[in-house]
């Protein structure tokens, strides 16, 4: 599989290659079988033999079977890549179109017919991303042919944000609709609750990573200290949620001030490892502070949130009501059930998240975003225009930890019980690799890769096991090709006006 | 061209005022003495020029100036007409901006080259718009203050972008603009931060003839009609020669010369400099144009 | 007294084995600035074919001990060497001269993908090898506390200083070392001058990730077990030991690495286990912050 990526990315340098050698046949070959060399030697170690636990030792077995299998499969794919660029991209397009949709159809009728195709869904996989590459080439060829300046890549961002107009709209009603369509059961409310939740994740890491450019690899740690800060104080103090909220969210920048400000003036790498590390510094404070924390047996009993002080309990204490029996006397009688809490919090994760958003597109308008962009873009510069970095990095880091926390301590509330399990550098990946492949700085984009990445596995359950692999790999692929982010447009904050009236 | 540098010099000499004094100002990286002991004043409503060959410390004297740098040595006292006096070598980086108001330009252009050109434009009104938005307070409730001091900020930005010529392009993005309008912008996102010394680093690099001579008019009317001073690196004679009120000449770090216009054409010391050790009398005919040496 | 020998004992190895992989952080970063966040997971890489690499050979029969280690040297150095190669092509030769936040992603994505590779083709349960050197030397003993040096710990400080002298010979004395400084000091400049630029690079992390190759080795040997996850802590430390150093001089990676070594060790020793990587990050934040040049390297000025 990493050969797989071997393949795409090597794909511009056979291009330019290929076209400086006269494209011919032999070359291609000969290019394709080096490819299949160098794969088959990254293979050979380890694809090729596999380690397998017996009791108490080790031992090996080898699988050449499957190694030469992907070796081969690599090998065409760089062939397939190299025709694409050597000028065949339609022809490629129809063949790998026609195999990949083949091969859903297959698995369609017969679940376990995915087996005929070796090594299921990776070779799947790159049949659809060569055929993705054919129809993109071939797009712009046309559009070279036509003598477009904007490249097809830019289109089809460009084209997404105009949509969003509209499409934005829609999805909201849909996610005010959801809960109260007649499909909507337990499993569809938690699922709409974990999208959201990621949602509103990457809209705050957006702040700090695709509007400012800093690079945060320990956003977790916001989020581990909303939740640990709204459980000890909803548990200590008795407060309830909407109480504690802004104090999660508060000392969550308070954190996010605190880290930031020894940190951000370090260049961008530097800074990256720093924040590495505080997100672990943080699970380990949290795994070993047993009076804090309770260590890795963590915080349980976590107070629910109450609509208006009323519990979702189906039998509440003496003197309190509960929020079943206010509905039936005050709407219509309804019995009790679980779903009508997760409703709730879904609703709560919602506002959230609009929240979340609101603000993000306010801000960007004001000179504190622009600001922030125009350290991404040049610190330099904006340091010759009086602007000071540290401080405009520190609130782009504060107001991101601060949306982090707000999304800990929904998730604390939710769970009902934490543990610094939750809360390790995986986490922070997904959520970074949410915002990248999102396409940095794409509000819409955000929303799109949440759906894909978090909704898509969980419903694909086989899936789950690659897809961390798939992240990490995605991630290198769009930087390559579009080092801005996969739906990086963007929008001037404001336009100049003709002048109206007389001048 | 002798006599119309000598109106202007001798015009605005009755006006001027020191603005800015470097004293005994040098910087070393390590071994290497970039900048050596050099000291000049540069008058308020004056363009002063520095000139140089490659490497002489020119740049390396803006960065001490602006706060890239902090001076090993040194005195760099800057006076706003209402009395205040900056130490520039006290202060960080964008706080010479900020409040001892200097701005400059880069010899290799740093625009923000994703944001639009105005954006660029509004973005140097930072610290303003900053403080008229209550520290995003306000903005973020759309209260009138900020919309009021926001449409400022455009009307400023307006009128700079019909200065440099570039209010059709207004709306693209400035990485997109060609060269010659990249630097003009640079020039008019500096002066949108409304400053009493522009400070620019070679800003006629690269640009053509007709470019050139536009700029020379951009310059004089910052110096006249906006009534600051400018310091100004340039390696092409032309624009230095007959725009300056007065010039400073670096030579390995150090000052070798300092003076008028006429005074700096006829300075051996620097005509050494330009061409080299070799006692050549027979210029090339390009630079005996460029410093009007009658062969 | 004896205990404080011995944490420094246990201390010195592992600092050699961290700063051998900090050798691999620092030539990266002193020639292309970035910080090679995969680089860890290289380390990782290495130490999983070295002991594939030992049960193969076991199969073939090849147990005499120095036979077979020379053989794993040489093979878990290639393939590795190779992946670090591959590492480089694919997710940060393209991006040489985009955007500064374009290869550290690059690069993230690449040390999530290393990861989730080998844990999905190796299983994601510690991998244990029996010990392969083992006894050592009783040294001395005071007070009923015997100082052990292990015959291992002799093989990884040996080890690596060997390395480290060969590498630094290649570095002052071969031409591909001169390409490789002057790469670092002006890129376009060495180019112009017909220097192969991507070759270099390339090279760069060719030995880089041999030198990571034989850290996961020596980590395999030592302390007899490896998981899919243990390139991300020792990455992060080795980077911590590079920039302690000063980033981009090789002394500088070695003696940070010792360094790291012993807090690393002394703080579990003394204070508390729990905490001893959180030392670790202590160490590198106070670094950035107070003396980002490290202890060695050379300051960097930005060019405006
Ligand atoms: N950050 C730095 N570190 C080390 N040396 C530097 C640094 N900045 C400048 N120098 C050196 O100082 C000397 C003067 O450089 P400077 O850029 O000021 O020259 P200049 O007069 O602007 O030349 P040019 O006309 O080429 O722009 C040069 O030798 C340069 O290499
Ligand atoms: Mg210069």
């Amino acid at each position: 599989m990493a050969e797989a990526t071997v393949n795409t990315s090597a794909a511009p340098a056979a291009a330019t290659g290929a076209r400086a050698h006269e494209p011919s046949f032999v070359y291609l070959v000969k290019d394709a079988l080096a490819t299949g060399a160098i794969a088959l030697a990254l293979a050979f170690p380890l694809v090729g033999f596999r380690t397998v636990d017996r009791g108490s030792t080790t031992i090996i077995e080898t699988r050449f079977g499957q190694m030469f299998l992907g070796v081969a499969v690599i090998a065409l794919g760089r062939f397939a890549f190299s025709l694409i660029d050597a000028g065949y991209a339609r022809a490629i397009l129809a063949g790998s179109g026609v195999l990949s949709v083949a091969w859903l159809l297959l698995v369609a009728v017969d679940p376990g017919g995915a087996a005929i195709f070796p090594l299921g869904w990776m070779s799947w996989m790159l049949v659809v991303s060569v055929a993705l590459r054919a129809a993109y080439v071939s797009w712009g060829d046309r559009s070279e042919a036509r003598g477009d300046a904007v490249s097809p890549g830019d289109r089809v961002a460009a084209t997404v944000q105009r949509l969003a107009v509209f499409f934005g709209p829609v999805l909201l009603l849909f996610a005010i609709a959801m809960p109260l369509l007649p499909m909507a059961d337990q499993r569809w409310v938690d699922l709409g609750i974990l999208v959201l939740t990621y949602v509103m994740l990457g809209w705050g890491l957006n702040v700090v990573v695709g509007l400012a450019g800093l690079l945060d690899l320990g956003y977790v740690a916001f989020y581990a200290v909303g939740a640990y800060s709204y459980a000890i104080i909803a548990k200590t103090f008795g407060l309830n949620f909407w109480e504690a909220l802004p104090m999660a969210g508060g000392l969550a920048a308070m954190f996010g001030v605190l880290l930031g400000f020894p940190v951000l003036r370090l260049r961008g790498d530097y800074l990256a490892i720093v924040t590495l590390g505080f997100g672990e510094i943080v699970r380990v404070v949290l795994l070993n502070w047993n009076e804090l924390s309770n260590g890795p047996k963590g915080i349980g009993e976590i107070p629910r949130p109450s609509f208006f002080g009323m519990p979702f309990t189906p039998a509440p204490p003496q003197g309190v009501t509960s929020f079943h029996q206010w509905f039936s006397a005050h709407l219509w009688e309804i019995g009790f059930s679980p779903i009508q809490r997760a409703v709730y919090l879904y609703y709560i994760i919602l506002l959230l998240a609009l929240l979340t958003n609101i603000f993000t597109l306010r801000i960007r308008k004001l000179p504190i975003g622009r600001a922030w962009e125009a350290l991404r873009e040049d610190e330099i510069a904006c340091r010759a225009l009086g602007i000071n970095p540290t401080n405009t990095k520190l609130t782009a880091f504060a107001i991101g930890a601060m949306f982090g926390g707000f999304a800990g301590s929904f998730f604390a509330t939710r769970q009902g019980f934490i543990s610094p399990e939750s809360f390790n550098f995986i986490e922070s990946a997904i959520i970074l690799a949410i915002v990248v492949l999102g396409g940095m700085g794409s509000q819409i984009g955000v929303v799109i890769a949440s759906i894909v990445l978090i909704g898509g596995p969980e419903w694909f359950r086989d899936l789950e096991s690659y897809r961390m692999l798939a992240f990490g790999g995605l991630m290198v692929l769009i930087m390559i090709w579009r080092p801005q982010g996969l739906l990086a447009f963007r929008e001037p904050t404001i336009l100049l006006k003709p002048k109206a009236g007389p001048p | 061209m002798t006599a119309t540098a000598m109106t202007t010099t001798a015009m605005n000499a009755a006006a001027a005022l020191p603005l800015l004094q470097v004293d005994h100002l040098s910087m070393r990286f390590g071994g290497l003495v970039a900048v050596d002991d050099v000291s000049f004043t540069a008058m308020d409503r004056q363009i002063t020029g520095i000139i140089g060959p490659n490497g002489a410390g020119k740049t390396t004297v803006f960065n001490c100036l602006t706060g890239f740098y902090k001076p090993t040595v040194g005195r760099l006292a800057l006076s706003h007409s209402d009395g205040r006096e900056f130490l520039l070598e006290r202060m960080d980086g964008f706080r010479i901006t900020q409040h001892a108001h200097v701005a400059r330009t880069f010899q290799n252009i740093r625009l923000f080259p994703r944001m639009s050109v105005l954006e660029n434009l509004i973005v140097a009104q930072h610290n303003k718009l900053m403080r008229a938005s209550g520290y995003s307070v306000f903005g973020i409730l759309g209260l009138g203050v900020y919309r009021r001091a926001e449409q400022a900020a455009v009307e400023r930005a307006r009128y700079w972008l019909g200065r440099v010529g570039l209010t059709d392009r207004a709306n693209d993005e400035a990485g997109n603009l060609p060269y010659g309008a990249q630097r003009r912008l640079e020039i008019a996102r500096a002066m949108c931060t409304e400053p009493v010394l522009l400070c620019l680093d070679e800003p006629a690099a690269g640009l053509n003839a007709r470019e050139s001579e536009e700029l020379n008019e951009l310059l004089k009317f910052i110096r006249d009609e906006h009534k600051i001073g400018v310091l100004l690196i340039e390696h092409d004679m032309s624009v230095v020669m007959r725009i300056s009120d007065h010039i400073v000449v670096l030579d390995y770090g150090r000052k070798i010369a300092d003076g008028n216009p006429e005074k700096i054409r006829n300075d051996p010391t620097v005509i050494r400099a330009y061409l080299g050790e070799e006692e050549d009398e027979t210029l090339p005919p390009e630079v005996a144009r460029d410093l009007g040496v009658r062969g | 007294m004896a205990y404080f020998l011995q944490q420094m004992i246990n201390g010195l190895t592992v600092g050699s084995m961290f700063g051998l992989i900090a050798i691999g952080y620092t030539m990266v970063y002193g020639i292309i600035g970035m910080v090679n966040f995969a680089h860890g997971d290289i380390f990782m890489v290495g130490g999983f074919i070295a002991i594939i690499a030992f049960m193969v050979l076991g199969l073939l029969g090849i147990t005499w001990v120095p036979l077979a280690l020379l053989c794993i040297l040489i093979l878990g150095m290639a393939f590795t060497a190779l992946h670090g190669w591959v590492v480089e092509r694919v997710a940060y030769r393209p991006l040489r001269g985009s955007n500064r936040l374009a290869p550290l992603i690059s690069a993230i994505g690449m040390s999530i993908f290393l990861q989730n590779y080998v844990q999905l083709l190796q299983g994601a349960r510690n991998k244990a090898l029996p010990p392969i050197i083992s006894g050592g030397i009783e040294v001395m003993d005071m007070g009923g506390f015997a100082v052990k040096l292990g015959y291992m710990q002799i093989v990884i400080v040996g080890l690596t200083i060997v390395l480290m002298i060969g590498f630094t010979l290649l570095i002052s004395r071969t031409s591909l070392g001169r390409q490789q400084r002057a790469c670092e000091q002006d890129m376009k400049m060495a180019w112009l001058l017909g220097v192969d630029v991507d070759r270099t690079i390339a090279l760069t992390f060719v030995m880089g990730a041999g030198l990571a190759a034989v850290a996961g080795l020596v980590w395999l040997m030592y302390y007899g077990v490896i998981d899919f996850f243990v390139g991300y802590l020792a990455g992060i430390k080795a980077f911590t030991a590079a920039v302690l150093g000063g980033i981009g001089s090789l002394p500088g990676a070695m003696l940070g690495g010792i360094l790291i070594g012993l807090i690393d060790t002394l703080w579990a020793g003394y204070f508390s286990n729990e905490y001893h990587d959180v030392a670790t990050f202590a160490v590198l934040v106070l670094v950035l912050i107070f003396r980002p040049t490290g202890l060695l390297g050379k300051p960097e000025i930005e060019k405006v």
